[in-house]
């Protein structure tokens, strides 16, 4: 572990999805902050940033889970998440959502500044290269999820990690398609969802990789379930550079 | 109309036809690669979207300034301008000038203002037929069917069935591996109505101010013969067409067709000012353009006034997940994918079509190709807003959702509400996954995550921190 007292002090954000479903990428992505030299806080407070909610419509429920989130995580030196489409959301839509109230659109816009989501905090922040690499020549694809790529414009972050952390690399046909998750989308239009995701499969699946690999945990859940437990898997960026640090 | 009930009913029939599968993604595919070469053969496809884009918020911000322009000048070539309030009012003015004229038989070149307004049912209730000439709209309309796409209007039909359809109409079984017999017999008899008819409809692709000059785009040909073939030519435009000179238009042709088809130009770009002039060796007697508004110029200086910046290219819809897998008839408008999406509850009424608004990952997709980068995501938003304002949601998700998010307000009930959520999923979770019973599966063929044994909360509490 590369932390001491001194070391900077930043604010992991886990997301709701990453906290009820798959805390197994928290634990990795809290591993490599921690590995990149970083002490990491954990509000507890924490629940979710409101995403959902303001897609469905309902902004005004989004709203109070945007200041809340704001003043939780303001008092950090940076705030990191395992998901681009929640960091997308703080950085961009939480200053416009809190627009009308000066002083919290000020709070929020400073925080926007700061939040970054995991692999582009590795990449530009930390500066961090993995130390080792993974055992053997494990292939992957990358799927690059909707808000991290076009919201975020982070494309070649996690790629790059991924192979320095020696995972062999191959792109999939149009690996900026849609998963078919959309959120509350794949539960109001559930048959229109899966035939994207379908889709999407069929395009990762073509590429003869065993893994896709990405950096979103909605395209994640949406992928897994409708793949047999045989065949391609699909895991989060943070769990295969996780790897890396096994036997540290 | 326009519920989720019927998208959804429309999008399962789309997603289970193999053969609309096949068609919609072989020709998305092309339009996306003709798109793709088109604009890198630019020299800086960029600065001229972001150059159009600038044009377009310019000219809609002055629209009534510019329009007025186009009128004055149009009138001065001898053209007859009208202004129609919506398509009620449209459709009467084609039917005032058709009864004038005697007309029974009109031709039309490919249209989406026509096919807004519905003007083939309006023209067959007073007794005229309406022929269309555009070999695609031609095809949906002898098969009774609304437009599959913008500019592909029959992208969902195979050759066998165009083949069929011919072989009813010419009375001879036409085989549908021969694609020159099929194109001829349409030439064949499209010329005879040609001929024939009394008057020539189109819309127009841009609308120019200082000459007061309409211009068409398109392929076939069949423009030109519309236009100056009948002895009556009207032309149903659409408010936010105009601009101010040739300069924009220039801007503006030189990315439509390259969005579109992946055209430089179309192969017919045709420029109409006034009807023939004495010298004229052809040519209508009569000029026609009637302004339609339609619920556009409400949309000026609210959230959604960008929408009105759109040119009507169709890239969007080649890109878009939803549009790619259910097709264009799903959205029950003549105007479908993310653009329809937005536009049709706005032209038609969010009460005919609520479900629209969510039909869409939110992917921003479209975003990545329009050319005048209209941020359709956001105001797909907006709408949904409206959506749930006016209590069009499903009860029970609305009530569900509002439930959820007063939890989340509530870091405490939020952290005991995943734990209550663990111990009831225990009988329905299988290998980190949950199915509900039956119908109550909200999720199709799709399982859903079981929760964690363990929330990282508590992780982190008894490992992490």
């Amino acid at each position: 572990m590369g932390t001491s007292n001194t070391s900077p002090e930043i604010a992991f954000f886990v997301t709701c999805l990453v906290d009820q479903v798959m805390p197994e990428v928290g634990v990795a992505a809290v591993r490599l902050l921690r590995e990149a030299g970083y002490r990491v806080a954990f509000p507890h407070q924490q629940t979710c940033c409101g995403q959902p909610f303001f897609n469905s419509g309902l902004t005004e429920e989004a709203i109070p889970l945007a200041r809340h989130t704001v003043a939780l995580l303001e008092p950090y030196e940076a705030v990191v998440l395992p998901s681009g489409s929640c960091a997308a959301f703080i950085r961009h839509e939480y200053p416009r959502l809190l627009a009308p109230w000066p002083e919290w659109h000020a709070r929020a816009t400073q925080l926007a500044a700061k939040t970054f989501e995991l692999t582009q905090f590795l990449v530009h922040r930390a500066q961090w290269h993995p130390a080792r690499r993974v055992p053997g020549t494990p292939v992957v694809t990358y799927h690059d999820s909707c808000h991290m790529a076009r919201g975020l414009g982070v494309r070649a972050e996690p790629r790059q990690l991924l192979q320095e952390a020696g995972y062999t690399l191959v792109e999939m046909a149009e690996s900026d398609f849609c998963c078919g998750f959309g959120g509350v989308f794949s539960l109001r239009m559930p048959e229109v969802s899966n035939a994207i995701t379908r889709e999407k499969l069929r395009m990762a699946q073509e590429t003869g990789a065993p893994v896709i690999a990405t950096a979103d945990t909605g395209c994640l859940m949406q992928m897994r379930g409708l793949l047999k437990t045989n065949g391609i898997r699909v895991e989060h960026v943070a769990c295969l550079l996780a790897k890396t640090l096994e036997g540290s | 109309m326009g519920t989720f009930a019927s998208f959804r009913a429309r999008a399962r029939q789309a997603i289970a036809d193999t053969r609309l599968q096949q068609a919609l993604a072989g020709a998305t595919r092309n339009f996306r690669e003709g798109r793709a070469r088109a604009l890198a053969e630019l020299p800086d496809a960029e600065a001229l979207r972001d150059h159009l884009k600038a044009i377009r918020a310019a000219t809609i911000a002055d629209l009534a300034h510019y329009l007025e322009a186009f009128e004055r000048n149009a009138r001065a070539n001898g053209a007859h301008v009208h202004w129609a309030r919506d398509g009620q009012e449209a459709a009467r003015i084609v039917l005032d000038i058709a009864r004038r004229h005697g007309v029974r038989l009109a031709v039309k070149s490919k249209s989406m203002t026509g096919e807004e307004i519905r003007l083939n049912a309006a023209l067959e209730a007073a007794d005229i037929t309406p022929v269309e000439t555009d070999l695609g709209e031609w095809i949906i309309q002898l098969a009774g069917e609304g437009p599959a796409h913008i500019i592909a209007p029959a992208i969902h039909k195979t050759r066998a069935q165009v083949a069929a359809l011919f072989s009813e109409l010419a009375g001879e079984p036409l085989p549908a591996d021969d694609i020159p017999a099929l194109t001829a017999t349409a030439r064949r008899l499209l010329r005879e109505q040609f001929l024939a008819a009394d008057m020539g409809i189109s819309g127009a692709n841009v609308a120019v101010a200082e000459t007061g000059s309409i211009v068409l785009v398109t392929n076939e040909g069949n423009g030109r013969m519309v236009t100056s073939l009948p002895p009556v030519h009207v032309a149903i435009v659409g408010i936010e067409k105009v601009v101010p000179t040739w300069d924009e238009a220039a801007a503006w042709l030189a990315l439509l067709a390259r969005s579109a088809t992946g055209q430089p130009l179309s192969i017919y770009t045709t420029v109409i000012t006034g009807p023939a002039r004495p010298e004229d060796p052809d040519g209508p007697q009569e000029v026609h353009i009637i302004l339609l508004d339609n619920g556009r110029s409400r949309l000026v200086g609210t959230e959604y006034e960008e929408i009105l910046q759109c040119i009507r290219c169709g890239a969007c819809l080649n890109v878009c997940p939803v549009y790619r897998k259910v097709d264009g008839h799903a959205y029950e408008s003549p105007y479908s994918g993310p653009i329809g999406a937005v536009i049709t509850p706005l032209l038609f009424g969010l009460e005919a079509h609520p479900a629209l608004p969510h039909a869409s990952t939110l992917c921003g997709a479209c975003v990545d190709v329009c050319p005048v980068r209209i941020d359709l995501p956001r105001m797909l938003i907006a709408l949904r807003r409206e959506v749930a304002a006016r209590g069009l949601l499903p009860r029970k998700d609305t009530w569900l959702e509002r439930l959820i998010a007063w939890g989340m307000r509530h870091p405490r009930l939020y952290r005991w509400g995943g734990r209550v959520a663990r111990w009831v999923q225990r009988p329905l979770a299988r290998e980190g996954r949950v199915r509900l019973p039956g119908r109550w599966h909200p999720a199709g063929e799709r399982d859903l995550p079981a929760l964690a044994p363990r929330s990282f909360h508590e992780i982190w509490e008894a490992e992490l921190q």
